[in-house]
């Protein structure tokens, strides 16, 4: 039989492939392991996630709201949105939502934390979460320009940049944001990438630091975001409809915006590092001791 | 068409006031990010999962899956493909109509036609969405509570939507939709109905209210909701088969039961299962019309209380005892058909039925009544006739494809779902939406309903009937070049690449 209206959906993609939905939740998720194993993970992963989105919705009101002192959600990805989003709350606007992808792959990927099972990623549409058994790695690919997908002779995702992520790189969560993607941006950014302790803060810092990369063109069309979707956590702000092509001056003006404020956060300790394109260019925000990109020998 | 046949609320039509033919589910692009619009007060609520978001007109909701288009609530969404779990991928893998969208005119080729492979045979399977103005749903409610009279009137919004056709063993019918309704009536009687076609069809509550009966909630594979009380149990028989089946198990607990059904209320002593057993007559004067001994008619009025009667005081179907038959200490059940209401009584000297606690004993058979009922559902089907010109999208020859169908070389789903096919001419199918994938049904401003139908049959079949076999692509390409989604199949349906038909 049919599950009922609305509710979660599984199906599963491959041998080590998942994909969950619920409604504008959508998880991809890997699992490498023995089988035994896996299947548990699944199993238990599939039990909470279908808690996931009623839990957000009793809460969303607050979660909706900028984020201060006496904010206090109960649910667990909601406290997980909050703690990541609390970080940046003094020194700029932000809302829990900022954080909710990313939140929920964390709050998922404890699932796997399981003896057997080798290595897990859950992608929620971007935002990854990542678990990692000692001598496991992932290898990530950033792509900047999806829509060019087949262009490539070999009829691959053409790749903007890649890096590898060991159990020693303390990096568990990737997170990109661009004005193309589901969420709004207030920048011009194709996408920002960051690399961050977990999926939660990763997802905040990329809206921030998507946010940041933004110049004056009058080519940029932009629309109050109250007036493209309702129940906008971001109000009458002015978020991103169309970027045309942009001139150099322009391109940089963006880019070192957008450093500067991931360097911010970096300095911080927040972040490990980010990665923005723009038009062609792509500009690294490196780690201050470089410890998420440097591949470490086992210890 | 026949005024006297469909109540409507009737207005005249003049050319001006029709809604063009449009189709709402042809794809993404009439919500363009990029043409920021007014706000509007035309919000339509989406109810597709739990964020429930409010969605003005030419925006989209949180998913971006779901959105208003021209007040409607309207899907964005890729096809689905259904997935089978089989070995053999390709075989595993069945588009659906689902989101495929139609094409006008008719001849057109249909949106998909698609061939793979199956035990080494090439397989087409022809996939559309139909705009069905001859469609409607058959209802069946599992209640003996009183729905409305037969032939009365069913409402939904204020509208004439459907009317009430015949009780069925512990269901109701009704019938909901069809043509008269869609297009017969008013401009809001259409919509309404429309409106409430594809809720029906998209397993979603409506709330319906019958003329001279019930308020109803209902919804595919729910239990029903009557007057604001939720159906729970089917009722076991009618008030004789309840004895008929329980008779034995009452012996020398009790010396009288009564079962308070609004069809057939029965009586114990009276009843030839009593008598068999050689139960002492209790002396009873039951209220309503007997039928036969121990069965009664109308005892009360149709309503929702005791056993689908009107009652809330069992005593007050007992017109008195006999002197000269009853006697005090005389032990009395009456207990309503699914179990919900029972009552225990012993006769004073007056022979005046006083209540007592129920013994522990009697209390048992009362709860093995309601153990032996089924759960209470709405089952929802969908009829529709496909004989007409969508056909044409299939193949150049109409007859053929009906007359392939008709001797079980092609089969015929909607959205996956093993279709009936009525005997008789055309092609009249029925479906349990229950069976099909979530949000399956859409409308168009005809007012009209959209629903998926796939055609599946041999390579060899569909170019002997003359077939568009200059359309037929394999799975793959499609796979390749659209958005699509893939649904688990309900298991419980035959997978329609291995079966004929269900011929009637």
């Amino acid at each position: 039989m049919s599950g009922p209206v609305g509710g979660a959906a599984f199906e599963r993609l491959g041998a080590e492939r998942w994909h969950f939905q619920h409604g504008p939740i959508d998880l991809i998720i890997d699992v490498e392991g023995d089988a035994e194993a896996s299947q548990r993970g699944i199993a238990a992963c599939w039990d909470e996630f279908q808690g996931v989105l009623p839990g957000l919705v009793r809460e969303l009101p607050t979660l909706r709201c900028a984020v201060d002192d006496r904010t206090t959600p109960r649910g667990p990805v909601a406290r997980r949105m909050l703690r990541a989003c609390r970080a940046f709350a003094d020194e700029r606007f932000i809302t829990s939502m900022a954080a909710v992808a990313g939140a929920v792959s964390d709050h998922l990927i404890t699932q796997f934390d399981q003896p057997g099972i080798q290595r897990a990623c859950i992608n929620n549409g971007g935002d990854i979460a990542l678990f990692l058994a000692p001598g496991a790695n992932f290898r990530v690919g950033i792509c900047s320009h999806p829509e060019r997908a087949g262009a490539t002779p070999s009829g691959r995702v053409p790749l903007s940049g890649a890096f590898t992520i060991d159990r020693y790189a303390p990096v568990r969560g990737i997170a990109t944001s661009g004005w193309r993607g589901r969420s709004f941006s207030l920048g011009v950014a194709d996408s920002v990438t960051v690399l961050a302790a977990d999926a939660a803060t990763a997802d905040a810092a990329a809206t921030l630091i998507g946010n940041a990369v933004n110049c004056l063109h009058s080519g940029i069309v932009r629309a109050p975001a109250d007036q493209l979707k309702d129940d906008t956590d971001l109000g009458s702000r002015l978020v991103t409809v169309d970027v045309p092509r942009l001139p150099t001056s322009a391109v940089d003006a963006a880019v070192v915006a957008g450093r500067v404020e991931a360097e911010l956060w970096r300095d911080r300790g927040l972040i490990f590092g980010a990665a923005i394109a723009l038009q062609g260019r792509m500009e690294v925000v490196m780690p201050v001791s470089n410890p998420a990109l440097v591949h470490r020998a086992a210890a | 068409m026949n005024e006297h046949s469909t109540g409507h609320t009737r207005v005249d039509h003049v050319a001006e006031d029709m809604d063009p033919t449009l189709s709402l589910t042809a794809g993404p692009t009439v919500l363009q990010r990029a043409v920021p619009e007014r706000s509007t007060t035309n919000k339509v609520r989406c109810d597709a999962c739990p964020v429930l978001c409010n969605i003005s007109e030419g925006r989209t909701g949180a998913c971006d899956r779901w959105g208003n288009v021209n007040g409607l609530l309207t899907r964005i969404d890729p096809m689905v493909m259904s997935r089978h779990p089989v070995p053999d991928e390709e075989a595993s893998v069945f588009l659906t109509g689902v989101g495929s969208g139609t094409t006008y005119p008719d001849y057109k080729p249909a949106p998909f036609i698609v061939s793979s492979r199956h035990d080494g045979v090439d397989i087409v399977t022809v996939v559309t969405e139909g705009i069905f103005s001859y469609c409607s749903f058959k209802l069946k409610i599992d209640t003996d509570r009183f729905l409305g009279p037969e032939q009365a009137s069913i409402r939904f919004d204020g509208e004439i939507v459907g009317h009430v056709t015949t009780a069925e063993y512990g269901s109701q019918m009704l019938s909901i939709g069809g043509v008269h309704h869609l297009t017969g009536g008013s401009k809001k009687e259409g919509r309404a109905t429309c409106e409430l076609m594809a809720a029906l069809g998209n397993k979603q509550a409506v709330d319906l209210a019958i003329d001279g009966g019930s308020t109803l909630v209902v919804q595919s594979g729910a239990p029903p909701i009557v007057n604001g009380e939720r159906e729970t149990r089917m009722r076991v028989g009618c008030g004789s088969a309840t004895i008929g089946i329980f008779a034995k198990q009452w012996l020398g607990l009790l010396d009288e039961v009564v079962v308070v059904d609004d069809h057939i209320t029965g009586v114990l002593t009276e009843h030839q299962a009593g008598k068999y057993l050689d139960i002492r007559p209790s002396g009873i004067d039951l209220k309503g019309r007997r039928s036969t001994p121990g069965r009664y008619f109308k005892v009360a009025n149709p309503g929702t209380g005791w056993g689908g009667t009107d009652i809330e005081d069992p005593l007050s179907i007992i017109a008195g005892f006999d002197d000269e038959v009853s006697w005090p200490g005389l032990r009395l059940l009456m207990v309503s058909t699914t179990g919900e209401h029972s009552g225990y009584f012993v006769l004073d000297e007056h022979l005046v039925p006083q209540p007592r606690e129920m013994p522990s004993e009697v209390r048992q058979v009362v709860t093995l009544i309601a153990e032996n009922c089924e759960p209470a559902l709405t089952t929802v089907l969908f009829v529709a006739g496909a004989g007409g010109s969508l056909r044409a999208g299939a193949t150049r020859s109409p007859i053929g494809l009906t007359q392939a169908i008709k001797n079980s070389r092609v089969n015929v789903t909607c959205g996956g779902a093993a279709a009936y096919v009525w005997p008789g001419g055309g092609i009249t199918v029925m479906v349990d939406v229950a069976r099909m994938p979530d949000r399956s049904f859409g409308t168009v401003p005809t007012p009209a309903v959209v629903a998926p139908i796939e055609f599946t049959m041999r390579l060899s079949d569909f170019e002997m009937l003359g077939g568009h076999m200059e359309s037929v692509q394999p799975l793959q390409t499609v796979w390749d070049q659209h958005r699509s989604r893939i649904v688990s199949v309900d298991t419980t349906n035959p997978w329609p690449i291995r079966h004929t038909a269900l011929l009637g």
